[in-house]
Formats: structure tokens, sequence, C-alpha cells
């Protein structure tokens, strides 16, 4: 006779949730774990910044500090240091003391700390970047679902209009409303959209990457609409909301679970590139793309300004997305899932 | 005038025979340099349309004075007499007559357009016409004195300034009849806004396709997205080395594109001989310690200030006003504009060195007449007066890198005063229309102002005078929106006297300027100085207070 029980921990397995075997997954894969580890700490080191700039930097990153003096190995140096040969022309801000203290990275050309506007600044990135995920998958995922699961005239209007927002210059919009509301807030029902607010650029980032999410998960919608499980439940008289409610979502919140990293590093992107353009962060806030502007000028003499907020960018992205793709192979194998 | 605006929209070959006469003869030019060559100039960007008539930017005023010619210029001196106006076209400078309101203009014999016509009334005519019909920027402030300009004003396309200008072929002579006497009217007819064209020229923005001129130069093709080329003018003669001497270098090509670093870069390398942009900040300790020679910094009468709209609350009160001008440390921004070297703090409207100006500053700690230090207590004091703390104020500044950089230390400072201030940098293209613009309820904004000749009301009539003021309007270059008509009386009068009692006049500009600066509808920052940085085979560099470098008159190592 043949023992056909399977293995002990196979049988364990059989019993466990999709969510257990996504996490089990996930934590085999080791790469997506170590960039899980440094988003954790990027994200730690950022909400620290107040105790950086009190207790360690001590100085206030948002003030500038023209006339400044510190102390450096002893010597007393201005923040700002006037060329003493030659003609004489130009300060340089100091440079990176490479000292847990003030000025570790030196400072920007208002005399303030990068390395504390550089902590101040990720806040900024990463809760435009966070909060334009939540907006553009809450829209996303109500459209997606809605073409997919009902068709027909509501798919090709929601299509159309994907079609439209999926063309428009992201940039051209951004930099078009940020004049327009410099005098003329934009009031979108209770919420009004000022020129210099944060909620513009999370509001155009969220909006115009809608389509880079909506149209996957209408022709996943559309995919499981056919499939057998759904044709049963309809074949038992099952309701549509039944069907959209307890076949239908379920399998598509492991799609958005996978999109959230993903949407994340784009939106970081972006947001550098809009705030680099003068919209969204306004002075003296800081956001990584201000910081990297506030760099352009100091590249040839202080290249650590813009250098640190774009290694910053460079290491939250790919921690993100190395993450983004552990999650979408623990949670979803098959997909293939891609934006940008 | 500005650097570079958007105020406006945006022959190839030498006759062998017309170099000769082109050339740098005799003289003092001989014996120092010879011409030749190709003399390559950079720019970040090219500044719009080549028309004499409408540019309006720095960039193309200073090439515009060597391929055209007006009836009268600045002498191309590189001291100050370089704000003398001197007979160009015509042969010498008009005495006014009939009150000061007609001046006559015999024209010289002999010159040629770069297109080989000759010059004649005809075309000084059409010229002056052409200047209402193409709408030029300045059409109505600088020309608008001239008898008939109201109907051309009015109808541009109908413009004949009938009785304004009148020409006698016979005699060769141009006569100019302005409705009321303008001891400035030589100093605007100076400038290439009123430069001779030939009578064909299409009454149209000339756009990207070159219109001749009587200079030593000629556009031979432009092209704004890569190279502007000049070559010599063969049909020009030298007639006066004071008005328009010959130039030196056969060639000259301008290029755009180039960043402000990749442009210092190539010039260390002799790749390029100049850039009209200043070098980047964090370039000038370099340049000015390895490539010392090589550097010129001049000071300029211009100014960086900050205007602040005498319309809206909270800056519709004096005490306010005067406050933020207590409260500024000059020192600090002029530290943001690359330290001492480059730029001297300033707090009233004209810059050192300009006619009528004497040192005087109010709002300085230890009431010195030069400013010292900010007396925050006192700028405290007058907004605790004004009961205006508290309120929100928004600062518009251009976004660059040094506009931004002095937008967020007066936001520091405003809010140290207690108001809950935002900066609001926008692109540079827009910024300065946008700030004129009344509709757009700008508070207060920085900007900067360059002489466009040296008269006092160039800065405080233009600026501060009831006329400048436009509501509504992109063009209202009275930003502040101030209009005091006491003082306004005064600037007008000042004008009148230019003529009968020039020093009665200067003297009455010296108390305008005082006047408007106690009334404070700006906050004046500092007095910007030019870095000129060329390469090693550009031989005497001459720098006038009207023209800056007067690039014809450099030669090629």
């Amino acid at each position: 006779m043949t023992d056909t029980t399977p293995p002990l921990p196979e049988k364990a397995r059989a019993a466990e949730g999709p969510w257990a075997t996504a996490w089990r997954r996930l934590k085999r894969d080791r790469a997506a774990l170590a960039a899980l580890a440094v988003l954790l700490v990027i994200l730690a080191a950022c909400l620290a910044a107040p105790l950086y700039a009190t207790y360690v930097s001590g100085t206030n990153p948002f003030a500038t500090n023209l006339n400044g003096t510190i102390t450096v190995d002893g010597k007393s140096r201005d923040v700002l240091e006037a060329s003493t040969e030659g003609l004489g022309l130009g300060l340089t801000p100091i440079g990176p003391t490479w000292q847990l203290g003030p000025y570790m990275l030196g400072a920007d050309n208002q005399g303030r700390d990068v390395a504390a506007r550089l902590l101040y600044g990720g806040r900024n990135s990463l809760f435009i970047a966070g909060a334009a995920a939540v907006l553009c998958l809450v829209v996303a995922t109500f459209v997606g679902v809605v073409a997919g699961f009902f068709g027909g005239l509501v798919d090709t209007v929601l299509s159309r209009i994907l079609d439209v927002l999926w063309a428009f210059p992201i940039f051209l919009l951004a930099i078009s409303l940020s004049i327009v509301l410099i005098s003329q807030p934009l009031l979108i029902g209770p919420f009004e959209i000022r020129s210099g607010s944060l909620a513009l650029p999370i509001v155009i980032i969220g909006v115009v990457y809608i389509p880079y999410v909506a149209r996957p998960i209408r022709n996943h919608v559309i995919t499981l609409m056919k499939s057998e499980f759904v044709t049963a439940a309809v074949g038992l008289g099952a309701s549509p909301w039944r069907i959209l409610w307890v076949d239908i979502l379920p399998n598509v919140v492991t799609r958005i679970i996978v999109f959230v990293p993903l949407m994340l590093a784009l939106n970081m992107i972006i947001e550098s590139a809009l705030s680099f353009l003068s919209i969204g962060v306004q002075p003296p806030d800081a956001s990584w793309g201000t910081i990297i502007q506030d760099g352009q000028g100091l590249l040839y003499s202080r290249p650590a300004v813009a250098l640190a907020p774009g290694i910053a960018i460079a290491v939250t992205v790919l921690a993100l997305n190395i993450f983004g793709d552990g999650v979408r192979d623990a949670l979803d194998p098959k997909s293939t899932v891609r934006i940008g | 005038m500005r650097p570079r605006t958007t105020l406006a929209a945006l022959m190839s070959g030498i006759a062998l025979a017309g170099l000769a006469a082109s050339m740098p003869a005799g003289g003092a030019h001989a014996q120092e340099g010879t011409p030749g060559g190709t003399m390559r100039l950079l720019a970040k960007a090219a500044s719009g349309t080549i028309d004499p008539h409408i540019n309006y930017t720095l960039q193309y005023f200073q090439i515009n004075y060597m391929l055209y010619d007006g009836l009268v210029t600045f002498r191309k001196a590189g001291d100050e007499t370089g704000f003398d106006v001197v007979a160009d076209l015509a042969e010498e400078l008009p005495e006014p007559q009939n009150d000061g309101k007609t001046y006559v203009f015999k024209l010289r014999e002999g010159i040629r357009f770069s297109d080989g016509t000759d010059l004649t009334p005809e075309d000084v005519l059409a010229s002056f016409q052409r200047i209402f019909k193409v709408s030029g920027p300045t059409s109505g402030t600088f020309y608008n004195g001239i008898v008939g300009a109201d109907a051309c004003l009015e109808s541009p396309a109908d413009c004949t300034l009938d009785g304004g200008v009148v020409i006698d072929d016979a005699a060769n002579t141009v006569t100019i009849n302005l409705t009321a006497p303008d001891g400035e009217f030589l100093q605007k007819i100076a400038i290439p806004h009123a430069a001779i064209l030939p009578a064909e020229t299409p009454a149209e923005d000339a756009g990207t396709t070159p219109v001749p001129g009587t200079g030593p130069y000629m556009i031979e093709s432009y092209n704004p997205n890569e190279q502007l080329r000049m070559v010599r003018n063969p049909h020009f003669a030298e007639w006066s080395a004071d008005a328009q001497p010959a130039g030196y270098p056969d060639q000259i090509d301008y290029d755009f594109g180039l960043t402000e670093e990749a442009a210092v870069t190539a010039i260390q390398n002799g790749q390029a001989d100049w850039m009209f942009d200043p070098p980047p900040p964090d370039r000038l300790a370099e340049i000015g310690s390895r490539y010392a020679s090589q550097v010129s910094v001049h000071p300029l009468t211009a100014m960086w200030y900050a205007p602040m709209n005498t319309n809206l609350a909270p800056f519709d009160d004096v005490r306010v006003r005067q406050a933020v001008n207590y409260a500024i440390d000059r020192s600090a921004i002029v530290k943001l504009f690359g330290g001492a070297a480059l730029a001297q703090p300033a707090c009233q409207i004209l810059p050192p060195g300009f006619p009528s100006y004497v040192p005087y500053c109010p709002y300085t700690a230890g009431g010195t007449d030069t400013w010292s230090a900010p007396d925050m207590e006192k700028a405290r004091a007058l907004v605790a007066e004004s009961g205006t703390a508290g309120q929100e104020v928004t600062i518009v500044a251009e976004d660059n890198t040094v506009s931004r950089a002095i937008g967020v230390y007066l936001q520091g400072v405003l809010n140290e005063l207690g108001y809950k201030t935002s900066v609001q940098p926008i692109s540079q293209n827009i910024q300065f229309t946008y700030i004129q613009n009344t509709n757009n309820k700008v508070q207060i904004s920085i900007s900067q102002w360059f002489q466009d000749y040296p008269s006092p009301s160039n800065f405080l009539q233009v600026l501060f005078g009831c006329d400048s003021f436009t509501p509504g309007s992109d063009a209202s270059v009275n930003i502040a929106g101030f209009c005091d008509e006491a003082i306004d009386a005064k600037m007008d009068e000042a004008a009148a006297l230019t003529l009968t009692d020039p020093e009665k006049s200067a003297q009455m500009w010296t108390e305008v300027d005082h006047a408007v600066t106690d009334a404070a509808p700006a906050a004046v920052l500092f007095t910007p100085k030019r870095v000129d940085f060329v390469s090693k085979r550009v031989q005497n560099f001459t720098f006038s207070p009207q023209f800056y470098w007067i690039m014809s008159q450099s030669w090629l190592q």
C-alpha cells in the first residue's frame, strides 16, 4: 500500500490563506526585505528631522544664516566664505564637515544646513508621493473596476476619458496651474488649492497617473469576469453586487497592493521634478527636488548640496522598486505589472 | 530696461571693395590693434526679435549700437563721457529752437545702408513713423511728445507724424517738432529704438529677418535657437570715432544655448571670447583668482529693488513700507548676489554716479547718508503703529537662484516683523509682466531696473510717476502703483527745467529722489556690478557706462 498523505509542511501550506502565502514568499525574498529595511531607515530618519535639527545640527534649516559662523576643528569659519584670492570675487558656502554636528553636509547658498534640510525635505517628498499614490489608487481602482465590470457604454466613456488623461503633458499642466492659481485658487468642492499648496502636486500627480493604474485594473476585471468562478457565481444566481464584492474586488486588491510601492517610486521622481520647477513645495520649506534646485548653482564648488538629495531620491526609488517587485512576486507571481 | 525680457515678441559675404573702408584706419586704432578674426560671444538664450525698433533688452541693445545709428547717439567711450550725447547721422548736435520744441538735424552726406542704398531724409521720416507703426515698446513713453504722435498711438497703421517730423530733401535736413519742451529728447532718440532704417523696411516686426543698418557690422544670419552672425558692413566708412567707430573683428558670432557653467569653461579653454550672462556664483572665486587678468568688474547704473504695492494692504500704509526698508539687512542681500565685490548696498532710488545722485539713506541704523545696518527696533515699532501685524503677504520672485534667494530672505524679514509670509517664485519669462498687472494683486515682488539713458527721470518718473501706472495692464512699469501728486508735479517741473535751467533741474531731481525714497514705494536693495569674463585673446576691453562692453573696439590677439 502506498501512503498518499502529503508531507506535513505541505499540509500546513495548504491550510494557510493567500496573505500568509504572500508573506511567506516575501520573507524568502532577501532583496525585498533589505529594500524594506532601507525604506524604513529613510522614513525614520525623515521623521526624526526636528530632532536632528534641534539636537545635532543646532540650526534652523528654514532661516537664512548669511552672517553666521561655526567652529570646525577649533577654528572659527564663516558659513559663507568670501574668496580672498585675486579679485576676491564670490562667496562659497561652507562644505561638508563630515562631523555629526552643524553642517555635516555643508551649507546651501543661504547658509542653511543641508543635512537638516535633506531630512525635512524627505518628509515632504515622501508625503507628496504617498498622498498622490493614495489619491491615484483610490480613483483608478474605482474607475478601472466600474469600467471593467459594467463594460459597454460605461467602459467606452471611461476609457476615452482615460485616453485624454494619458495624453496630458504633466509638466505643462503643472506649470500652467501653478501660474493661474497664484491669484485665483482652485476650488474643488470644499477643497481649496492654492498655487503654493502641497495639494497642487498631489492632485496633479494623482490625477495624471490614474490611467496608468486604471487600465491594468480594468483589464484584470474583464479577465476575472470571464473566469470560471464568476461564471459559476452567475449560474448560481448571485447578484452583480455580490459578484463584485466577493469575487472581483478581493482579486483586484492584491494587484492594487503591488501598485503601491511602484507608484510611490514614480511619484517621488515626478515630485522632485515638479519641486525643481518651483511647483509644490515652496520656500523656505524643502523637498528633495527643491534642494537639488538650490544646489544647481553650486554644482562646481559645493556638489554635495545637489548630490545628497539626488542620492536620497535614487536610493529611495531603487528600494521602492525592489520592494515593489518583491511584493508583486509574493502577491501576484503571474502579474507583469510595470509603471511608467 | 531689463537684462533679458520678453517685452518684445520674438547677407552673406563681405564685398572686398568695401572692406578696407570699413576697417579701423589710422590714428590710435592702427597703433594698438589689428583688425581681423572672428569673435565668438555666448549667451544662454537669444533675446527674441532683432527688430531694433522693438527689441527692448540689454542683450540686443548692446549689439544694436554697432549695427544701427540714430540721428544722435551716446559717445563710445570707456569713461563717464560715455553718457554724453554726440551727433551720429546728423552732422552736429542741434540747438533746440522754438523754446525747446524744435530740433533741426542736418544729415551727413555719403552714408549708406548695408544694402547699399543711400541714407536720405525720407529714411528718417519713415523710421520715426515705423516706431509707431510697429507699436515700439517706448513709442508711448519716449516719443509721444512728437507732434502727431497722439494720432500715431491711436492708429499706428496710419501714422504720418504730420508736422512732427518734417524733411527737406534739398537741404538734407530733418526737423522734429515737439508738443512741449523735452530736455531729454536727444537722449531718447539716442537709443536703438530710434535707429534710422531704410524707408522700405516693412512696418511689421522683423522677427528673425535682418534689417539693414548703417553701422560697421550687419547681421548675416539669425537663428534664435542657434546663432546670430554679424559681419562687416561693406558700405560702412567711419564718419565719427566718437559716434560710430569702425570695428576690429571681421566677424562676430553670437552663439546661444550653452549654460553659464559651460560658457565659463569655454572661455577658459579659449573656445569663446565672452559671455553675456553673469558668470555663475560658484565659478566667481575661480575666475577671480586664476583668471583675474581676464575679468572686469564695473558698477552699473541699475538697481535691484522690491516694489511694494501702495494700493494693497499692508503696503498701502507708508509705515509698513518704511518698516520693510528699515528691517532689510542689505549686506546680507549683497551676499546672496555674490558678495561685496559684486554689489553695493543701496537704499535710495538713484544709483551712485548717476546724474543728481546725492547719497541719502533714511533707513539705516546710525543715521548716516549711506546704509550701514538694519534697524529692526524701528521697523517693529512702525509695524506695531500700523496695526497690520498678522496679515498675509506673498512675495513674487523670479524663478532663478538670486531672486528666489532674496525672496526667501525677505520672507524671513517679514515674518520677523509679524506677517504671515510666503514666497512665490515664477518663471522669469513672465514674472516682470505679471508683477506689473494690478489684476494679479501682487503685494511685493523682487525686480531689477537698468537705465535706458542717463537721466534721473528714467528711474524716478518711469518707475514712480503717475503716468507710468496703468491699472490692469501688463505694461505698467510703476509696479508699486505709486502716485503722489505733489512729487509728480515736482518731477514735471524738474523735467521742464532741464533745458532752461539744468542746475536747478538737477537739484530738483535730487529732491524728488529723496522724497520718493522717504515715501518708500519700494525697498531698494543694492546696486549691482557687472562681471565680464573674456578670453585671453580679447584685447582693449572698453566698458562704457551706457553700452557696457563696446565689443567692436576690442581686437583679437
